[in-house]
């Protein structure tokens, strides 16, 4: 691994591993607790969108893509607060009007779009400066915004309707919330892709989550657990020759089971049975 | 009456949609009430606790809490929700969870300070719950649950406290030791709570309303068998000594 230092590329893609897992060791404890998955899948796919654009505008897909992010995070929120519609309709239709926006863009886009796979299912070896540079700063507003409004987001996250009784500026904090998973979303494209965003949203904090109850140690634990994973995905890609996003994923995966066996077998829960 | 209004419903409505939840609610809470009020599931009880909370707005009528519009009060109430509905995965122990009761005192950008978590002690000795304050929440009995979600309206030091049927899924040694808690507390502070189990009713309640969409209150603790065969769409009988408020359901021999 140390020999492999020496790319540029692969440096990139240390930095942008470190960068995504912070990232998603801090949002994705919120996303499971609050069992918004799927809004953040609906804002993934969503933001495949902006991507199209992006390539259709000349512009840089990531702008595109935070832009779109930002967009169906506030429409999902908006709409599914404040509609007699079920969140979950409403992410269905944003998850497959972003791709399919996205498919039109890239098709009306003069040229072929050469890396939209690696939009798809991300390579982190791909990754340019200036996307690492991007990350960086999405990765420190999530870091400020989170700190500063720590004790807020416990409240609203754990009971919201007793955070408005002791008013917590709940609208406030859902809005805000929806928008940092989106810079999250847009962070992880890069790594893992659209597709498998969810993956290190997750898996990191649902394994947290089994071995401690302290919010600020399951935020620890998934920052180096995504790190781990994407470290030893990304070392395993570059061995055998595999796409990375899809290798850091079944890496995440198969932590997933390991941390179930560690917990339930064969002295710890056992698993109720169903 | 010497004693301040501190709630005051005249003529409420709530809607959801186009179906009548409450209708026509004119309600006076004191300063020193223990008011129970009963009803059966879907008759509003939860809704009337978020009108008085400011939560749900009614599409027509006067909602008075403290003087003052529920939003800007709200801060005097502790609301004690209804236990099922809840999330108790949250990775939160107790301590922390009471302790989000402080925040009004507190505010963004202002930490919890020492005075916070003194008074967590204080209100978590007071359910007897300050030796499982590093429980993960879900680890406790529900009993124990729903005195912790008590503790955590108590140190939002309130004027009025709400209970949303706070004995549902207690058995008879836990409902009684939790009304003796409510019985040092009241007091302190109005207390009003709402169940569907008619005989959940403490002793200690000083006045009884029945809601089924309607409201039939008296000021008193007396409800007429009449009222209450109205909102529970049952015949009942109401044995009036020996066990107070103590009320059966006794079906009436009905045609087939």
């Amino acid at each position: 691994m140390i020999e492999l230092l020496q790319f540029e590329f692969i440096r990139n893609a240390i930095i942008a591993g470190i960068l995504a897992s912070i990232a998603c060791g801090i949002i994705g404890p919120y996303v499971v607790v609050k069992r918004w998955v799927f809004i953040s899948g609906g804002i993934s796919h969503a933001a495949f969108g902006g991507i199209g654009l992006g390539y259709l505008l000349g512009i840089n897909p990531v702008w595109g893509a935070v832009i779109f992010a930002l967009a169906s995070a506030l429409g999902i929120g908006i709409l599914s607060k404040g509609t007699s519609l079920r969140e979950d309709t409403v992410i269905g239709i944003f998850w497959a009007l972003g791709m399919s926006a996205g498919v039109i863009f890239i098709a009306l886009a003069p040229g072929y779009a050469p890396d939209l796979f690696s939009y798809l299912f991300g390579n982190i070896l791909t990754v340019p400066l200036s996307d690492i540079v991007l990350m960086a700063f999405l990765c420190l507003i999530i870091i400020l915004v989170v700190s500063f409004l720590y004790k807020e987001f416990l409240a609203f996250s754990f009971d919201e309707e007793f955070a408005v009784v002791v008013g917590v500026p709940v609208k406030l904090l859902y809005i805000l919330l929806l928008s940092l998973i989106a810079l999250t979303v847009v962070i992880l494209i890069r790594i893992v892709g659209i597709i498998l965003v969810m993956i290190l949203l997750t898996v990191p904090a649902a394994i947290g989550s089994q071995f401690t109850f302290n919010f600020k140690k399951i935020m620890l634990f998934s920052i180096i657990l995504g790190i781990i994973f994407t470290f030893a995905g990304l070392w395993l890609s570059v061995v055998l020759n595999l796409a990375s996003g899809a290798t850091i994923t079944l890496v995440a995966g198969i932590g997933f089971f390991i941390s179930l066996l560690i917990k339930h077998l064969p002295f710890g829960t056992p698993i109720k049975k169903i | 009456m010497s004693s301040k209004e501190i709630v005051r419903l005249n003529d409420v409505w709530v809607y959801y949609d186009d179906i009548p939840v409450l209708e026509k609610i004119n309600l006076s809470i004191q300063e020193n009430d223990f008011l129970a009020i009963i009803g059966p599931n879907g008759g509003g009880k939860t809704t009337l606790l978020k009108v008085i909370l400011g939560l749900v707005k009614p599409q027509k009528g006067e909602v008075k809490v403290f003087g003052d519009s529920p939003e800007k009060t709200r801060k005097f109430i502790g609301y004690v929700p209804q236990y099922t509905g809840f999330d108790f995965k949250f990775p939160i122990n107790v301590f922390d969870a009471v302790l989000t009761g402080r925040y009004r005192y507190r505010g963004v950008l202002n930490g919890y300070k020492r005075e916070d978590k003194d008074m967590v002690k204080r209100a978590l000795q007071m359910v007897e719950m300050w030796e499982y304050r590093n429980r993960q929440i879900g680890k406790l009995s529900k009993g124990q649950q729903q005195r912790v979600l008590l503790a955590r309206a108590l140190v939002t030091e309130p004027k009025l406290l709400l209970l949303d049927e706070p004995t549902a899924s207690f058995d008879i040694p836990m409902q009684t030791g939790f009304y003796n808690i409510l019985n040092d507390l009241k007091k302190k502070m109005a207390i009003v709570m709402v169940s569907h189990d008619i005989t959940a009713i403490s002793v200690y309640v000083d006045k009884i309303a029945c809601l089924n969409r309607r409201l039939f209150y008296h000021d008193s603790k007396e409800i007429k068998a009449e009222e209450l065969e109205a909102v529970y769409r049952c015949p009942v009988e109401i044995i009036a000594h020996g066990v107070p408020h103590r009320v059966l359901k006794k079906h009436k021999e009905e045609d087939d």
